[in-house]
């Protein structure tokens, strides 16, 4: 018995070695799908990527590709860890007909390992709609792109929400805010901002963390909240963390409609497991939900009607969902107007940035695509990584999400100086010579 | 019948106590060595080197601080994890507040904070025992990780917590490529397991395994426990400081504390049960396993891409995962370094029936 | 002054249902030696199975038996794959085989029901009382009582019936009780199944409270601290436990937690049981050990 064991066992391993896995089809776009899918946050990645697949799957089923460039992708289990994380982009960086084409992370953490890896080895890395903030300047970061809306935009649009709530920003004075933040990356990358706009408008803040491996016990905290009788939290939970904070806060007695979450708080996935509980939150999307737009449809039929479709039917419209399909069609236009400069063919890392420096998603390419309404116009620019895309608030009522506010642009006179701040430091302390946009 | 001691005589004490007495053995690990700094760096890519090999060194590093704490002292901890955090953070900050300081003594010295910690921590295991003190090493694990999160001190203040490492120079050569991190690991490792392999061979490994045995008796001969098990934490301790600051110097880059969280104090643990516990070999061949089993599963899967859903192969993962746990440790409890001391047992005799 | 009453109330009451998951170490431990961390994942595991029947449309009272036949079969298949071949190997080694049952349990939980977060609604309000201008939720005032019928069950059981008896033999001398003609191995299937009944119920109060998710099987790591506090072998010890954990985890979580950052509930309550160790190294319940040389 434990002879064959042994050998059973070294064979496996030497014929592992040998084998690799199976290299990317012949002249596709190669496009990594760094995901994770078990643990806490995996209802998060499996939805929004699920979605990004879908709208590659969709394209090469309805358009053949891009231009004729097919599109072909690779799933990673990051499991939400940075070493597995790294692994993954080591091993997918070289695969295809000129090395991977970007890497989308939804993994603050992994991002802020991987930012000197993308840089030197010329792959775009996509943080949409996360962080770190400051990548959104692209003379310091060429490499790095918080699309659409990055942390620190969001935060302010979440302020200007409450002072609109609350009848104007001079009625923030005085008022008491909680940030009840994930104790991760993602989770602490507002606190800086917070202070800054708590010194402009006068409002009090204070931050509690919540321990991310466990993040079940809130009880203390929501009782504490309640007891300093505070106006508003903020709740930049992630995964499990979320609906446990709308039960607590319930339970402790804190009116669940003072609760604004964070655009990674606030989808399907967030609330339906808080039951009751969760009637009345409010969260910011950078992205609509809801089914009613025809790229779905598109991807119904196309993908769905042959049973192979990556998330369950069920969820598809959802608000994270409906993200990944944002995400898709982001790295769909970049690859296009790459290739407008570039030419139809596989295109490496390197032409892929200027792709993604060069996005200019209006209205009008938004309702050729048929995701009106779905998102908004996004422009970005070598200087600017991120593409002013605008933030909406929506409430959930117990069975959808409904919108309740226009789609807002936050002022952005707050958030640009410390981004060139905090981008200058990081070129300071990593001997970084910051490129000149105004050159290029 | 090629692997005997007959003729080799020893001529002095020096000689009877190496580490390898058979020539054999000597001409098998000086061949191991040379191929893993010579011929590996040459031929293995940039993944293999960068992803498997660094972590599989520095991992055995830190299996080898926790065996000899649970190994050769019978100290069960849960919080070897903790400790190499305590290395990585501090090796940050020593290199961090005193930029004069060569890069190896910035190791050492986060080594020895990590030895503070653990001696610390350590305290404990003079009243308790057991499952226990195992529960005590988990509140160490705790309180470290929400301790270096959430004193910004630690992290220079980061926004996110996160610690990046200042490039490795060592004498002027930036160590860069993963074949040049690969070699300094590798020097590394090598030199703290003939250390650590002194050390279990002198006396003070000795007491460690009679306290292990039963440590009353070995109290009534005049072992001080005090001291003793102190030791055996501090000691430990300083292996696995020195594994974390490695892990986050040479391998990831950057690191934040949640890298180093409960999962990876129990993936330690394993290492050495399936290794084997008690033994520096052991934390080798442990390492190695748990290296190479999800990389393994995850290519034989991709095999099935099709057939089987995304989701679904990592689950599967994580069950075979546990059930290869649970077999191996019916099937040879005293881990893959016993297989192996069969396997050369058998080869004393081979190719010969008895 | 009511601020601290209802702390340590809200408190007292997520006590007991620590001392729920506890009691299916204490049973288990006490019975076969063996500290199972599996607890954890069978907790998940049974919540997970339960909402997923529920959810398929099924009635509750025959989802509520599907459930406890699997913890039954899953008692079973423990009992006959990984612990008979272990008899014999010290603690540690079976430590570490519930270790790796544990990652076994928690993977064929979601390979069979998916690792989607599910709300579970067992009916039982979830709005707070306002007693005297504290706030006390109802929710919790019914899991206590629930776990107190279950403790009067167990015990009941373990006092009256004849496997309860033999259980108790076990518990106190596997030899003698071998002797006396006791099936050992049909003992401990059935304190399996019990704990795994035992971890139904607290499946379903946790999941009801906090939704039935992965992080479940991390209230075994909960558990612990009142494990040590209460002894591992003993169930009045586990209630205890429960409660000192409970009150004290969120007092000092609401207390002293503004001035450090909050998140102390995570490493408080295991800093607690140090303490406790180190005075009374058997924990407060624990049976004093005797060490020969």
């Amino acid at each position: 018995m434990k002879k064959i064991t042994l050998v059973g066992l070294a064979a496996t391993v030497l014929s592992s070695t040998l084998v690799s896995a199976a290299p990317a089809p012949k002249d596709t776009q190669f496009v990594p799908v760094p995901t994770y899918r078990s643990g806490p946050y995996s209802a998060a990645s499996t939805a929004m990527f699920g979605g990004y697949m879908d709208y590659m799957a969709m394209l090469n089923a309805r358009d053949a590709g891009i231009n004729g460039v097919r599109l072909s992708w690779e799933i990673c289990d990051t499991e939400y860890k940075t070493d597995r994380g790294i692994e993954c982009y080591e091993k997918l960086k070289n695969k295809g007909d000129k090395g991977a084409t970007s890497f989308s992370l939804l993994q603050t953490s992994l991002t802020y390992a991987l930012l000197d890896k993308v840089a030197k080895d010329k792959i775009p890395l996509i943080s949409m709609g996360s962080g770190r903030s400051d990548a959104t300047d692209g003379e310091v970061f060429p490499y790095v792109f918080p699309l659409v809306a990055n942390y620190w935009r969001q935060n302010v649009a979440k302020i200007e929400f409450i002072a609109q709530q609350e009848g104007g920003v001079d009625k923030l004075k005085g008022k008491k805010i909680v940030n009840l933040y994930h104790n991760s990356a993602y989770g602490k990358e507002t606190q800086k901002i917070l202070d800054a706009q708590a010194e402009k408008y006068g409002f009090e803040v204070e931050h509690f963390s919540i321990n991310p491996s466990t993040g079940t016990e809130q009880q203390g905290i929501w009782l504490h909240i309640r007891r300093i009788k505070a106006d508003w939290v903020l709740l930049r939970g992630y995964g499990a963390m979320n609906p446990t904070a709308l039960k607590e806060a319930r339970r402790s007695g804190f009116p669940v409609n003072r609760i604004i979450g964070s655009a990674w708080t606030g989808s399907e996935e967030d609330v339906i497991p808080a039951g009751k509980a969760a009637k009345g939150f409010i969260a910011p999307s950078f992205n609509a939900g809801g089914a009613d737009f025809r790229v779905i449809t598109d991807i119904r039929q196309r993908i769905y009607a042959d049973g192979k479709g990556n998330v369950k039917e069920a969820n598809i419209g959802s608000v994270y969902y409906n993200r990944g399909i944002v995400l898709g069609i982001l790295n769909a236009e970049a690859i296009r107007t790459a290739q407008g400069k570039f030419g139809n063919q596989p295109l490496s890392g390197e032409q892929m940035r200027w792709g993604y420096e060069n996005l200019n998603i209006t209205d009008d390419s938004l309702r050729a695509l048929g995701a009106e309404g779905l998102m908004t116009a996004v422009k970005t620019s070598c200087k600017n990584h991120e593409g002013n895309g605008k933030i909406h608030f929506q409430q959930w009522d117990g069975e959808k999400w409904t919108i309740i506010s226009d789609w807002m642009d936050p002022d952005s006179s707050l958030v640009q100086p410390l981004i060139e701040a905090s981008a200058a430091e990081y070129a300071h302390k990593n001997n970084i010579t910051p490129r000149d946009c105004s050159k290029e | 019948m090629l692997y005997r001691e007959c003729g080799q005589f020893k001529s002095s004490y020096k000689s009877d106590s190496s580490i390898f007495p058979i020539l054999q053995d000597k001409i098998g690990i000086l061949s191991l060595l040379a191929v893993a700094f010579f011929v590996v760096p040459v031929f293995a890519n940039e993944y293999w080197l960068g992803s498997i090999l660094i972590p599989f060194l520095i991992l055995s590093l830190a299996a080898i601080g926790l065996n000899i704490l649970t190994g050769y002292a019978g100290q069960l901890s849960l919080g070897s994890a903790a400790f190499m955090a305590v290395g990585a953070f501090a090796a940050y900050n020593f290199a961090l507040r005193m930029p004069g300081l060569p890069l190896i003594v910035d190791f050492i010295l986060a080594g020895l904070t990590a030895a503070g910690v653990g001696i610390l921590f350590g305290l404990p295991s003079l009243r308790i025992k057991g499952f226990y003190l195992a529960v005590a090493t988990l509140a160490a694990q705790f309180f470290i990780i929400w301790a270096l999160t959430r004193f910004g001190w630690f992290s220079n203040y980061s926004a996110s917590g996160i610690i990046t490492a200042p490039p490795i120079i060592i004498f002027g050569y930036e160590f860069s490529s993963a074949a040049s991190r690969y070699l300094l690991t590798l020097s590394i490792v090598s030199v703290f397991a003939l250390a650590a392999t002194n050390i279990i061979r002198s006396s003070v490994g000795r007491s460690w395994m009679a306290i292990r045995d039963m440590d009353i008796a070995a109290e009534v001969i005049g072992i001080k426990m005090l001291n003793t098990k102190l030791l055996a934490f501090a000691i430990s301790s300083f292996f696995c400081g020195v594994a974390g600051a490695l892990w986050a110097f040479l391998y990831l880059g950057t690191v934040d504390a949640q890298a180093f969280d409960l999962a990876r104090s129990f993936e330690i643990l394993f290492m050495i049960i399936i290794g084997g516990v008690g033994s520096i070999l052991g934390s080798f061949l442990g390492a190695a396993f748990i290296i190479l089993l999800p990389i393994l599963l995850n290519v034989f899967f991709s095999l099935f891409s099709g057939a089987v859903h995304a989701d679904t192969i990592s689950h599967i993962e994580v069950m075979i995962f546990g059930a290869l746990i649970i077999f191996f440790l019916i099937v040879e409890p005293h881990g893959l370094a016993r297989l192996w001391q069969i396997a050369k047992e058998k080869l004393r005799l081979w190719p010969f029936p008895h | 002054m009511d601020f601290f009453f209802e702390v340590l109330i809200g408190g007292l009451l997520a006590g007991v249902m620590y001392s729920l998951v506890a009691l299916g170490f204490v049973l288990i431990y006490k019975a076969s030696g063996v500290l199972n961390f599996a607890q954890g994942a069978m907790v998940f595991f049974a919540a997970l199975t339960f909402v997923s029947l529920l959810e398929k449309g099924l009635n509750f009272w025959a989802v509520l038996v599907l459930t406890l036949g699997f913890m039954v079969l899953m008692a079973y298949s423990i009992q006959k794959l990984v612990l008979d071949k272990l008899v014999n190997q010290p603690q540690i080694t079976l430590f570490m085989a519930t270790i790796g049952l544990a990652f076994f349990i928690e993977g064929f939980a979601q390979t069979l029901w998916g690792t989607e977060v599910h709300g579970l609604d067992l009916g039982i309000p979830d709005e707070p009382f306002i007693v005297a201008g504290m706030y006390i939720s109802q929710f919790d005032i019914i899991a206590a009582l629930l776990a107190g019928v279950l403790v009067a069950a167990l015990a009941v059981f373990f006092n009256k019936t004849r496997i309860g008896r033999a259980l108790r033999a076990v518990a106190d001398d596997h030899q003698a009780a071998l002797t006396v003609g006791i099936p050992l191995q049909q003992i401990w299937v059935i304190v399996w199944a019990v704990a795994g009944v035992v971890a139904l119920v607290a499946g379903l109060l946790w999941g009801s409270r906090l939704g039935v998710q992965f992080s479940l099987t991390l209230i075994a790591l909960k558990a612990l601290p009142v494990l040590i506090l209460g002894g591992f072998t003993s169930v009045p010890g586990a209630i205890v436990g429960g409660l000192i954990i409970g009150g004290s985890e969120k007092l000092a979580e609401v207390y002293i937690g503004p001035y450090v950052g909050g998140a102390i509930e995570d490493w408080f309550p295991y800093m607690l049981a140090m303490l406790i160790l180190l005075i009374r190294p058997e924990g407060l319940f624990g049976e004093k050990h005797i060490e020969r040389v």
